[in-house]
Formats: structure tokens, sequence, C-alpha cells
């Protein structure tokens, strides 16, 4: 019979070590943290009147379709896959919404309309991408296209919305205080950003989705329901697209095919930014949310330097992708 | 028979009945005729619109072929643009032959450094193509914004004009720019070993190694071919309109390139690629485009065409679909 | 023992994959409370028989029996629920996830759907304890070692409830205090009634082990033993086994050292070449016109030496002498330069480039070497490979034909060609005869003779001792990722000698 031995106690040195790789996937987030922090610090320190509580709440009654999407968008790359798909669902969504009321459709019939049309759709290619094996860059690609597709079919101008519930929900203000207040998009949004960090965290499909970007094929043969995961992120990020457009319908009291060009863009950047692996595996909602006041942040600090022209955003995002993607190559590379 | 499973034999059959169609609603579509020694008719219109899209398309094809994808075309465009758009404005004389000369040689070597920076962030830092080409395509149209300052820069040059608008020797000079391009990339890949080293390394990049193959140095390659070749199609456009407009350059041209190059027979996980399928990919979506116009429906329904398309294409590209759908065995599965 | 019903029964499995059978009307039988240990060399398909028996792959013939029903499982899943619980070769975890994550990821003990995260953590713990491990059950797997992570995999594997065990190579990655470890849990284990089912090619540790053994070899089933009645010497020779056929065919070669070997100069020498996890470093020499033989079973480190002298993989220790001048091969590219060639024995993933066509994988390496700028004309390219496809006999011997409509055997000629023509001073050949016909076989034999008369050196590794003895001057044999012996290839060695230092029965 052999003897068997405890093991010997981990080294310190060893553990240290540990320490410091656990540490080192919150790397991204914390750098996301620090950077928001010293921007707004600058923003406060330069520009007057940037220190008002408006301002930051500002950030989220501007992006809090964004920030939906940019949710679903985290759920579909936390499993390594993309969508490219939101920014015209989000326009189809409020072509449709537009439309449907322009034609005297009640509210109430609309709006869980739309909301089942973006599922379908994230539906539709999660199971193209599952049981055909098709690379999700290219079955969203299509779904991109036949969203905006669509949307273009069915009008190419703005629709203005008149409808009560509508109007109501885009000029209902929660207020704080005298000029301190918040739109209902903004609860809604935050809504569904803790509704998604609790599955993500507590529930079997959220952590399934993690060992999906983890290793595909180690969940598979750990019994997991990868295939039923995957669908479900797709359609998902649909929803959340469909829920993102009803708000920027509410933002923008109309509907246009040609809304939110690019939005797809802007969603992975902040869900990058945020500190999401694009690989899979690793990150955090609560990092998107980071991601998104990031770029909300940038857009706010230009607009009050008032001398610095717009695309100056654009270039900055690109940079700060670039740094981010630098950065978990960085990690990834070292905790391997 | 043979003919038949010619690899080109659908797209070109679609293209022909495409043409074909025309003739129902406009009947001198073919005709071509004779203007003061330029050849004019729909056949060239559609040829010379879709110089652009070929361009950049064969670029493309070289990057899939060794397994990439470059989404930052479209940006490359609008800054070879707008920089050659910037230089020729601040010439003294806009007509000066020399000074347009410089000013596109300008834009397309600043197309050849965003280039290289693509191919390193690929090869040499080890990032997936699809996120390293995203930074260049976020940042690039701010940088395009940056060179006109935001505004459209419109420019009266007669000999810039002639590189998008101009004819000789019967032809439009765009489409003998796109012609020369072509050729020279048959004549780099098929009459040096490029072709078989990026078909070998976008095969099989572990044998590639083991047979010697610097695979490091052919994807920076690629990535430079494919910016020069977005940079020369930015110019075209530019001078086609008679100004540099960094939102509209290339617009979306990055899904019609991947199309292009899918319609053509090129796998999108790399390896075998066709530079004739391609162009026969760029027309083909070109003279859709066309026709859709000559049929009188909306030109932006041709978003769902391609939706349509790419969903057929890909679905008959994944051999999961063959076995579950067609049940037709496929003729590839030697291996094991 | 043998009275008990057992637990597992498998009848007559088949299964083909397009162009080869790996498993041809196999039994397999597992009782409860034993170890068993599946043996057999690369290729003698243990692991498709795990697949099969696990729900990986389907059978293409023959019966599943768990206990008294009739099994056949579409998932791992669904064989997990059954009660069958496996360990695959490489870990196949998140490493993502945290260590409790891992155990219980898709079982996590939950109350109205909220994962109870400290309930698991702490069952984690106490699940762990069992196998002696004291972990931070929090952190994520990636941050522990391979050999953790294999204990975290088993102790995921015995938290499912499991009557059988399926151990697939789980000691390639630890050291012996682990192994030790790792075999009282499997005592254990069996003691409380899992049958458990055993992969590993390190001898001693099955003779330590397992109860019983099945050996398999190309895919037939050779037998089944008890541990005790079958000494280590039988079961190589069982495992290496010749075959009846091809000895035939093979039998009016002339061996290697029947020949005049002129030693031609030294071409290449190792000096202390070594990779951590690979092969210990080692010094060996290579001389012009001479073959030399790595034997070993799998896992002994041949393919990984092998690969150090072709710079595939990068040697961490030591360094390689060309022409008696030091060399450090960073890339294949290097070696090339220096005359060395090298196939690899992953013919499919490392060999060919299956859509290219046999002349386009023929000149690969050749154009390669001379850069894209300078292609082969055409005219020299069919020179060469008509000249390639006659010598080697190629079937079908159309060039432009997409290498992946050949045949095994036809596909490792190709490869054997793409390296001829750069007329290499050094070919470093791995298992160029695995899993392809007799006749192939033979052919590739006669090559390897002809090439090392012409004065190519020629580095060979196999996993048939036959055909190590018949075309080597020099043999390498290793066990344990080490060189534990050189022979020169006299007549008074025989594979009986050979494989008692494989075995490491004899000291020699």
């Amino acid at each position: 019979m052999i003897d068997v031995t405890a093991p010997p106690g981990t080294p310190p040195a060893k553990a240290r070590n540990r320490v410091l790789k656990q540490n080192r996937r919150h790397v991204p987030v914390l750098a996301t943290l620090a950077l928001l922090i010293i921007m707004y610090a600058v923003g406060v320190a330069n520009y007057r009147g940037f220190s008002d509580t408006q301002v930051v709440l500002n950030i989220f009654v501007d992006n809090a379709f964004l920030l939906v999407v940019a949710a679903g968008m985290t759920f579909v790359i936390l499993t390594g896959g993309i969508d490219l798909s939101v920014g015209a669902v989000v326009a189809l969504t409020t072509t449709v919404a537009a439309t449907l009321l322009h034609a005297g459709w009640s509210a109430a019939v609309v709006l869980p309309l739309v909301l089942l049309m973006g599922t379908v759709l994230g539906l539709g290619m999660g199971a193209v991408i599952h049981f055909f094996q098709v690379e999700p860059f290219i079955a969203t690609l299509a779904g991109m296209f036949l969203a905006r597709g669509i949307a273009l079919l069915i009008n190419r101008n703005s629709i203005p919305i008149t409808d009560g519930f509508w109007t109501a929900m885009a000029e209902e203000r929660i207020r704080f205080g005298p000029g301190v207040f918040i739109s209902t998009s903004v609860v809604i949004s935050l809504v569904v950003v803790l509704i998604g960090a609790y599955v993500l965290a507590y529930t079997r499909f959220g952590r399934t989705v993690y060992a999906i970007g983890g290793s595909a094929d180690s969940a598979l043969l750990m019994g997991l329901p990868v295939g039923r995961t995957r669908i479900a992120v797709y359609t998902l990020s649909g929803f959340c697209s469909a829920l993102g457009g009803v708000l920027y319908s509410f933002y923008m009291s109309s509907g246009y095919s040609l809304n939110a060009q690019g939005m797809e863009l802007d969603a992975i950047a902040a869900v990058v930014i945020g500190g999401v692996l694009l690989t899979g595996g690793s990150g955090y909602l609560f990092g998107t949310v980071l991601g998104v006041l990031v770029l909300g942040l940038i857009q706010t600090i230009i607009t009050f330097q008032g001398t610095l022209s717009s695309w100056w955003t654009r270039i900055v995002v690109g940079v700060l992708l670039f740094a981010f993607i630098v950065l978990q190559r960085a990690v990834t590379r070292r905790s391997r | 028979m043979n003919f038949v499973r010619h690899r080109l034999f659908w797209p070109a059959a679609i293209l022909v009945a495409l043409l074909a169609s025309n003739i129902f609603f406009s009947s001198g579509f073919f005709s071509i005729t004779v203007h003061d020694g330029h050849l004019y008719g729909s056949i060239i219109d559609i040829l010379r619109r879709s110089a652009p899209l070929i361009l950049v398309g064969i670029g493309m094809t070289l990057v899939i072929a060794t397994g990439g994808i470059d989404l930052s075309v479209g940006s490359v465009m609008a800054i070879s643009g707008a920089l050659a758009c910037l230089l020729i404005g601040d010439l003294d004389n806009q007509n000066s032959v020399i000074g347009v000369l410089l000013a596109c040689a300008a834009g397309i070597v600043l197309s050849l450094v965003l280039g290289i920076w693509n191919g390193t962030l690929v090869a040499s830092i080890g990032i997936q193509p699809i996120i390293a080409t995203l930074i260049l395509m976020v940042a690039g149209r701010g940088i395009a914004q940056l060179i006109t300052d935001g505004q459209i820069l419109n420019v009266t040059s007669a000999p810039y004009k002639v590189i998008g608008a101009g004819y000789t020797i019967a032809l439009p000079v765009s489409v003998l720019i796109a012609a020369g391009m072509v050729a020279i990339a048959v004549v780099l890949t098929r009459r040096t070993a490029l072709g078989l080293l990026i078909e070998a390394v976008g095969g099989s990049p572990t044998a590639s190694r083991l047979a010697g193959i610097q695979a490091r140095r052919l994807t920076i390659m690629v990535y430079v071919f494919s910016a020069i070749c977005a940079g020369i199609a930015g110019l075209i456009y530019s001078s086609n309109v008679s100004s540099a407009d960094s939102n509209a350059a290339g617009n979306l041209i990055e899904l019609d390139a991947i199309l292009a190059v899918v319609i053509g027979g090129t796998r999108l996980t790399g390896g075998r690629f066709s530079l004739a399928g391609t162009v026969l990919g760029a027309v083909l979506i070109e003279t859709l485009n066309v026709t859709t116009v000559s049929i009188g429906i909306p030109v932006e329904t041709t978003l769902l065409f391609k939706a349509i398309v790419v969903i057929v294409l890909c679905l008959v590209q994944s051999a999961a679909f063959r076995a579950k759908v067609l049940r037709r065995p496929s003729r590839v599965g030697a291996s094991a | 023992m043998g009275s008990r019903p057992p637990v597992l029964e498998m009848t007559g499995i088949r299964k083909v994959f397009p162009g080869v059978t790996a498993l041809d009307d196999v039994d397999f039988r597992l009782l409860p409370g034993e170890v068993h240990a599946l043996m057999g060399e690369n290729g003698a398909g243990k692991s498709t028989l795990i697949k099969v028996l696990t729900g990986v792959y389907g059978t293409d013939g023959g019966e599943i029996r768990l206990g008294d029903t009739s099994v056949l499982f579409g998932s791992p899943l669904q064989a997990q629920q059954a009660g069958i619980s496996t360990v695959y070769q490489e870990v196949n975890l998140c490493t993502n996830l945290s260590v409790a994550e891992n155990i219980f990821i898709g079982r996590e003990p939950r109350s109205l759907g909220r994962i109870r995260w400290a309930e698991m953590r702490r069952r984690a713990v106490e699940l762990l304890a069992r196998l002696d491990l004291t972990l931070d059950v929090s952190a994520p797997l990636s941050t522990y070692s391979l050999a953790i992570q294999q204990m975290v995999a088993i102790a995921r594997a015995i938290d499912i409830d499991a009557k059988v065990l399926i151990l697939d190579e789980p000691t390639s990655s630890l050291d012996a205090s682990e192994v030790a470890q790792l075999f009282a849990v499997m005592r254990r284990l069996k003691d409380a009634g899992v049958a458990i089912l055993f992969v590993s090619h390190f001898l001693d540790q099955v003779y330590e082990v397992a109860d019983r053994m099945t050996v398999l070899r190309n895919g037939r089933l050779i037998g089944e033993y008890r541990t005790a009645d079958l000494p280590q010497m039988q079961l190589v020779a069982r495992m290496i086994g010749k075959d009846l056929e091809a000895l035939e065919e093979l039998e009016s070669q002339p061996r290697s050292s029947a020949r005049e070997l002129e030693r031609g100069p030294l071409i290449a020498k190792a000096v202390g070449l070594g990779r951590a996890g690979g092969i210990a470093p080692f010094d060996m020499e290579i001389h012009a016109g001479e073959v030399v033989g790595l034997a070993g079973l799998l896992g002994s480190g041949r393919t990984e030496m092998a690969r150090l002298f072709f710079g595939a993989d990068r040697a961490d220790t030591g360094h390689l002498e060309i022409d008696g001048k030091p060399l450090v091969l960073r890339s294949p590219r290097t070696a090339m330069a220096h005359g060395i060639g090298f196939s690899s024995e992953n013919r499919r993933t490392e060999g060919v480039v299956a859509e290219l066509s046999v002349r386009e994988n023929i000149i690969l390496a050749l154009q390669a070497a001379r850069g894209w700028t300078r292609p082969i004309a055409r005219r020299r390219q069919d020179e060469l490979v008509d000249k390639y496809v006659k010598a080697l006999n190629i079937r079908p011997a159309d060039p432009d034909m997409p290498v992946r409509n050949l045949s095994g055997g036809n596909q490792q000629k190709v490869l054997l060609a793409r390296w001829l023509i750069t007329e290499p001073r050094l070919l470093i050949i791995d298992e160029p005869t695995r899993g392809i016909d007799v006749g192939a076989k033979a052919e590739i034999q006669r090559i390897v003779a002809e090439l090392a008369d012409g004065g190519t050196a020629v580095l060979f590794v196999s996993a048939e001792l036959d055909e190590v003895l018949r075309l080597s001057h020099k043999i390498e044999v290793l066990r344990d990722r080490r060189l534990v012996e050189e022979l020169d290839n006299t007549d008074d060695v025989d594979a009986d000698r050979v494989m008692r230092t494989i075995a490491g029965g004899v000291a020699s």
C-alpha cells in the first residue's frame, strides 16, 4: 500500500503568484474604472459645470439604448461569438414600431410585437450558427442585411411617432431634485443590466455561457447544453437589440430605417473596453456598463471642450480599443 | 455536366439571368454606343460602378485566402480619398497633373502604412484578424474626418476627375485601373509562387510552418496589398464625386467585398482562392444594384437580396447543412 | 473476481471512419470493483473505444450493455447520467471557471434556480479533501498546474455517482508523488465498488494498479488478461506485435544490419538537447548514409526527440551541431537551410495541405526554401513531380488531384516526395507507415533503405519494432521521455532484446 500523505502546503511564492494571476483577470476592468475616474477628474478640473450630477446622469440618458444593446452583446461575446446585426435590428424595430403606431395600432400590441420580432430574428441566427455551423460573423452579417433590408423596404423615410404611450415614455422624467433627473429608459436599461448580471452570476445558463467561452469542446464533454445555450445567447441579443430599438424610438420619437448605423461597433467597443475578452469566457456585465460610460464620457468631454470636433470620438475609441485589445492579449498570454 | 459543376457556374448563371432580365425593363440595355470615341451603355456603366468593389474585393480575396479578414477597407478608402483631396485642394493649380499624381501617390502610401499596421497586429502581435482590423475600421473614419477637418472637401481638378469619371482608349479609366490591379494581382500570385504559399498557409498553417513557409511576412504582405487596393478604390470614389466625404466613402463596402469573395467561391476559412471569381462576384453585386433600379424597386431592397445570397451561399458551403438537409454525402469528407 | 457479472460489456464493436476501420469486432468487459487497463499502441483504437462507449461517437456495429440493459449513448451527457464518467487525456475542463465550478457545473446546488455558491464551495472543499487536496476553490482553474487540474477533473467525475470511471492517460502530466496520490484514490474508489477503466502508457504504473487488462492492436482485440498472469515482456510483445501478413510481404527485404554500412561523415550531433515535458536531455550522433531508428512506446518521447532535430519545437537545453558547428534552431526554416527535412507523424494536420494538389504539395517545401519570388518553372515542376510520382509509385498518378482524395499511404508518399526533392542531407521521418496498407508500407521501407544507401542520413521513428530493426543501423531506445540505450543493430540484437529495454525489465 502506498503511503498517501497530504500534499505539502502550497509554497508561499506559488500562493502569491496565484493571487497575482487571479487578480490579473480583473486588470482590464480595473483599468477601465481607473480610466473613467481620470477622465471624469480631467473633465471636472477643466470645464465649468462638469461636476453637475446631471452631467453624469445625462450620459445614462443619452446611452440607455446602447447599454441595453451592449448587455446583449456581452452575453454573445462571452461565449466567444459576435453579433453584427444589433444596429440593424434596432433600426428595424424603430421602423416597424413607428409604422404600426402610425397606422393606428395600439402600443399595447406594438410593443410586445416588436420585441418578439427581434427575439425571433436572434433565434433564427442562433439556430443557423448552431445547427449549420456557420460562423457567427457571417450568420449575423446576413441578419444585418436582412433586418436593414426589411426596414428600408418598409419605409425609407423617418416616421414620427405621436402615440400617447410612446410620448409619455419619452417625456417622463424621474426627478431626484431640481434639475437632477433620469428618463424611464435609464430605469429600463438598468433593470436589464441588473437582471443580466444576476443571470450571468447566479444561474446555470449564465455559468454555461462562461464555460462555452472558456472552451466549447470541454463544455460539451462536461455534459453542458452547449447548443441550446449558444442559440439562447443570440436570441437574448436579438431581444436586447429590439428593446434597445424601443428605447431608441423613445429617445428619437421617430422610427427611421437608417437609424443606429454602426451601433454594432459601439456595442462591441463598449464590451471590449469594459474588459470582456473577445475570445470569450472572461468579463463582467458591470465592465460593459463602464465601457458604455467611457464612450459616453468621451462624447461629453468633446462637447464640453467645444473646439474639439466630433470625429475625435472615433479616434479616441479606436485608440482605446487598441489599448484594451493589446492589454487583453498580454493578460491572457501571461496567465497561460 | 462538368461545366455545371464548375465552381463559378452558379454565380455566372445568376449574372446572366440578371442581365437578361433587364431586357424586359429597358430594351436598350445591351446596346453600347460610341460618343466622342467613348463607349457608353448600361454594361459599361455597370463595369464602371463595379471598379471600386473589384479593387477592394481582390485585396480581400488574398486576405481571406490566408485565413484572415480585413474589416478596415472602407475606412482606408475614406482616408486615402481624404488625403488626396486635401493635397489637391492645397495646390496652387488644381489642374497640375504632377500635383494630382503626387496627391494620389500620397494617398496610396498612407494606405500602405495602414496595411502594415493591420498586418503587424495580425501577424506579429497575433490578434485575431477580425478584431485587429476592427480597430482601424472604427478609428479610420475619425482619421479621415480629421484630415478633412470634418468637411466634405470639394475639388475642381480636371486631372483628378479623370481617375473616376474619365475615359481613355474608349473605356472608363476606373475600369482600366481596376483591370490593371487585377492583372497585377494575378501576375503576383500566379506567375510567382505567392499564390501557392498563400493557399498553403490558409489551408493548413501548421503544415505550412513545417514545410518552412514564413507565414508572418506573407500575412503582412496581403494586408498591405488589401490596403493599397482599398486606397486606390478610395481615390476612384472620391474622384468620381469630386470630393472627399469621410462618411459615405466605402460605407459598408467591407461587407460587399466579403460577399463578392464568397460568391466567387473562395472559402472564408482560407485556402484556395479565385480572383476571377471575386471579380465575377463584384460585377454580380453591382448588376444587382443596377437591376433593382431599372426594375423600379427601391435600391435599398438589394440589401434583402444580399441577405438571401449570403444565407444561401453559407448554407450551401456548410458541411453540416449539406449533411442534415441535402442528405448528400459531401465529396470532401475523406479526412477522419 | 471472474464470477461477478460485468457492470459493463461491449461485444463486437465496430467503428469505421472514411478510409480506415478504427475498431473491428472488439469485445470488452469491465467488472465491478476492478481497475482494468486498456493497452495498445498509437492507433490501436483505445481512444476510439472510449469515445464509442461514452457517446462521443456512434457505432457501426456491436452492442454495449450496462448491467442488464442494452445502451447506446447519444452524447457524453447521457453516458454521465447513466453513471459512466470520463476524465479525458487532455484535461477537458474550462480553465476560466473556478475550481468549484469545474467540479459542479451542470449540477450546481441550487434553490429556485439560483446557484448557491457558498454551498457549492463547501461541497467542493469536502470532495477535494477526499482526494487529499486543499485548494482555493474559488480561484480560476487556470491558476493551478496541470496535475491539480487532472485531480479536479477526477473530483468532478467521482461526484457524479459513477458506476464506471474512465481515466484516459490521467498520469501523463503527474509527478511521482501525484501519481501515488491518484492511485490511492483509485484504490479507494475500487473498494467502494467503482469499476475503473485506466489507460496509461507507463507500464510500471499499469502493473502497479491494474487488476486486469485488455490489449488492442490495429483496431482488433488481442486478448484479455489478468495482470498477474501476463509478464511485462509478453505484454509489450502483444502490444507491438507482428502483423503476419505484413511480415510475409516484408520478409523479402534485407535487413540493414546485413548491408554494409559505409558510415559517412558526421552530419548532426545533439549535445544535451532536451525540452521540458518532452524529452530529457540526450546526446546523439547521426552520420551520412546511416539510418538511426527511434524505438519506444507511445509517449516515450520519440516524436518529441525527432521534432527537436528540425526545430519544430524549440529545445530549452543543449544544442545541435551540424557539420561540427553549433546551431540554434529557431524555426524549421533554419533546419531546412542546413539540409534537414521532417515528415510529421500527423499526416493530415501537420503534413499535407489537403485541398492543394499532389503537385503543389510535392513542391511546397522546395518552393518555400526558394522564396516566393523565385517560382519553380512549370516544366521543372512537371519533371520533378513526374519523377517522384513514378519512383514512389503514387496512386492515382494524377499530379493535379487534390491530395485529400488520396489514401493515407499515398499521402505519406507525397510527403516523402516533398522532402526528397529538397535533397536533404538528414531526413527525419516520424511514423511514416502508421495506418497505411501493407504494400505501401513495404514501398516506404524500400525508399528509406535506398535513401540511406545514397548517402542521406535518416532518423526513422516507428511504433513497429520490426520495421525499426529491419531498417536501422543504430537503434535509440526511449522510455518515459528519456533516451535509455543506444544499440548498434548487429545480428545479436533482436526484437526481444529491444523489447526488454523498452519494458525496462532488464538492466543493460
